[in-house]
């Protein structure tokens, strides 16, 4: 492993007793990426974040953080990594800004220059003008954000976040994945996330682990991951208008189905969901494309929208997990650890 | 700043080194403090112990003035603020005394002030922030029990010393400088008793998940030991040593001992019987007679007043043994804390 790497890791293991949470973990961040660490809830991600940060020891293999071994070198590697835990808490009685002025002299930090770096980061995560309210006032997303903000405040080289957007609405992952993207800008921090929401975080991530049952089934970024496990197949997403008047959907679907390269076809759930047709191969999505337009004009159909769409990560996710050889949702029964996390 | 120097070469961390700060539990136990200055909890404390000051010395001031025209120029008339309550009045059967209040109260604010520390910290979903700061994990616990003591101590230093105002100006007592002594060295006592109940807080705060069921378990086992700790002993005894009146001295004697023995594993009756010999000079022994010969020598014994040295000889082994249970309870606590699993 490169001793540049911010986070590498050979052979990292975790044993609870006859439960192996994380089998022989291999991984490198580069400098200045957003790594993803997908899985289901269960299949050892907070277990390799909590190594990761000296938190537990490893039951086997090593792991270095900014080059230092976080097993026995913890406090250094904490001073220098961000974290943010899976359903973060603060002192509710406190202001957000003195729970960031705790974390701060505990990171050795005081003084004014500690309150402008305290007011720089409240800033940034756009909590300036409640920094001075109870946290126990705070909504989730809010909480969230300052949880950012917190792990930010020591000025760290690495941001360690597990699961940053969960319970949190949908503008919130929005905004969140927008800070994560502004951060690695203008810090140049690199940042580890963890989230079982895949779809979710995939347009943050630069490359993504997808992990199941404490192993990593696929690494790289979402294209690379589309290829490897689609089997070679690409997506074009279709609509019409006035696609659910009687008889339209009749005459819609064996149209498109019986275009050249058209694998399957798939109606939306909705009304308003666009019809999915699978392209094999992968390559063969512009023709399938000027073939709808031209088949749409052929049969009157009111096309609104077409575009080809990357497999979605979910639709990776279970491909690399059938691949693997395991089963969708079946390791949550085997890892009690997790769920209950 | 040197955190930013690493930014721009995170090969060296040894730049980062000096922000580390050596003392987290320093830090810990500066937001624990101001916390407990601010918190309900302590005005709770305050009321209680000022109370606890506040009525035996109502109610005994004239018993205590009057005692002192009486025995003008005897040892130990000051420290009588603290040991004497009202004839006439009982709370429960207990002895109203100051120092009978505070024994009662110490356990309560030990726990009070500790049952928690630890889960509540879990429940705020704030212990795995705290961990992840670049301080050990034991400055956690280690803080906050020094936070809790420091708080506890610092009002009942204050009492004391109301008291012992009081005492000079209304009463017009001023003590000597034994006394003064027996005093602080009760004050230590008492800080260590305090410890004690603190650390058992502590214990509980680590064992039990809810802080809700923590107080309830703490408080049980408080009323266990303090309330029924005695009659509950003295049940027992009577069941396997019964005292006859029947018997020979000597066997009688041992049977006694016995019953000395089996009180002296609660931890208040240590307290009470330390805090006693150390506030009342006059009282010469802590134990039974052990042998006939002892308790001739009891009984032919000239009333007399020990010097501060041989009073603390007496109640050394208390001392001890609460340092002791302290230790065992804090160690206990610290043990679990550290192998507990981080996540939520």
């Amino acid at each position: 492993m490169s001793p540049e790497a911010p986070i590498a890791t050979v052979g990292l293991t975790k044993r609870y007793g006859e439960l192996t949470a994380v089998d022989n973990l291999d991984l490198e961040l580069r400098h200045g990426e957003i790594f993803g660490l997908l899985g289901q809830n269960g299949a050892g991600k907070t277990t390799t974040i909590l190594m990761l940060l000296g938190l537990t020891e490893p039951s086997g293999g090593t792991a270095r953080v900014i080059g230092l071994d976080p097993a026995r070198d913890a406090l250094r590697v904490k001073r220098q990594v961000g974290y943010l835990p899976d359903s973060v808490g603060f002192y509710g009685d406190l202001t957000g800004r003195q729970n960031l002025r705790y974390t701060a002299r505990l990171n050795g930090l005081r003084g004014p220059e500690a309150e402008a770096t305290i007011g720089n980061v409240l800033d940034q995560v756009g909590l300036l003008d409640r920094a001075d309210t109870p946290t126990e006032t705070y909504s989730r997303g809010m909480l969230q954000r300052l949880g950012i903000a917190d792990a930010l405040v020591k000025d760290p080289e690495i941001l360690i976040l597990d699961e940053p957007t969960a319970a949190i609405d949908p503008i919130g992952v929005v905004e969140i994945l927008k800070l994560l993207r502004q951060l690695v800008r203008e810090r140049g921090v690199t940042i580890l996330l963890s989230s079982h929401l895949l779809t979710q975080v995939q347009s943050v991530c630069d490359r993504v682990g997808i992990f199941a049952a404490g192993r990593l089934i696929g690494l790289g970024t979402v294209p690379e991951l589309a290829a490897q496990f689609g089997n070679d197949t690409g997506r074009v997403e279709v609509s019409f208008e006035g696609e659910r008047a009687a008889g339209a959907a009749d005459r819609i679907g064996p149209t498109l189905a019986g275009l050249e390269h058209v694998e399957s076809i798939e109606a939306g759930d909705g009304p308003a969901d666009p019809w999915t047709l699978v392209v094999r191969p992968a390559s063969a999505g512009r023709e399938v494309r000027e073939a709808v337009l031209a088949a749409a004009a052929r049969e009157g159909l009111g096309l609104t929208a077409i575009r080809s769409t990357e497999a979605s990560l979910d639709e990776i996710y279970r491909a690399a997990l059938l691949q693997a050889g395991l089963h969708a949702g079946g390791r949550e029964a085997a890892e009690p650890l997790e769920v209950s996390a | 700043m040197s955190a930013v120097e690493a930014t721009a070469e995170p090969v060296q961390p040894a730049e980062s080194v000096q922000s580390v700060p050596r003392n987290g539990w320093l830090v810990v136990a500066a937001k624990e403090f101001a916390d407990h200055l601010l918190s309900v909890r302590f005005f709770v404390l305050l009321l209680v112990l000022g109370l606890a000051a506040g009525i035996p010395l109502f109610l005994a001031a004239e018993q205590i003035r009057s005692l002192a025209s009486q025995v003008s120029g005897a040892q130990a008339v000051f420290l009588a603020l603290f040991i004497i309550g009202p004839q006439d009045v009982s709370i429960f059967g207990l002895d109203v005394s100051v120092q009978g209040f505070i024994a009662l109260a110490a356990p309560l604010l030990g726990i009070a002030f500790a049952f928690d520390a630890i889960n509540g910290e879990r429940a705020q979903g704030t212990l795995p922030r705290l961990v992840a700061q670049p301080i050990h994990r034991d400055d956690v616990i280690n803080g906050k029990f020094v936070a809790s003591l420091a708080a506890i101590t610092l009002v009942l230093l204050a009492v004391v010393l109301l008291i012992s105002g009081f005492g000079l100006l209304r009463l017009g007592i001023v003590p000597q400088w034994a006394e003064v002594l027996r005093l602080i060295l009760w004050f230590a006592l008492t800080v260590v008793y305090v410890a004690l109940w603190l650390a058992f807080g502590l214990l509980i705060s680590v064992l039990v998940r809810r802080a809700a069921t923590a107080a309830l378990v703490g408080f049980g086992i408080w009323m266990l030991i303090a309330m029924f700790g005695r009659f509950i002993a003295n049940l027992l005894l009577a069941a396997i040593a019964p005292v006859s009146t029947s018997a020979p001295i000597d066997q009688t004697l041992g049977t006694y001992q016995l019953h000395e023995f089996v009180l002296r594993l609660l931890p208040t009756t240590l307290y009470s019987e330390a805090s006693s010999v150390l506030l009342n000079p006059s009282l010469t022994q802590t134990s039974v007679p052990a042998t006939i010969g002892q308790l001739s020598q009891a009984q032919q014994q000239v009333p007399t007043l020990l010097s501060l040295d041989q009073s603390v000889l007496l109640v050394w082994p208390q001392f001890v043994v609460l340092v002791a249970l302290s230790v065992i309870c804090f160690a206990i606590a610290y043990v679990r804390f550290m192998r507990e699993e981080v996540r939520a």
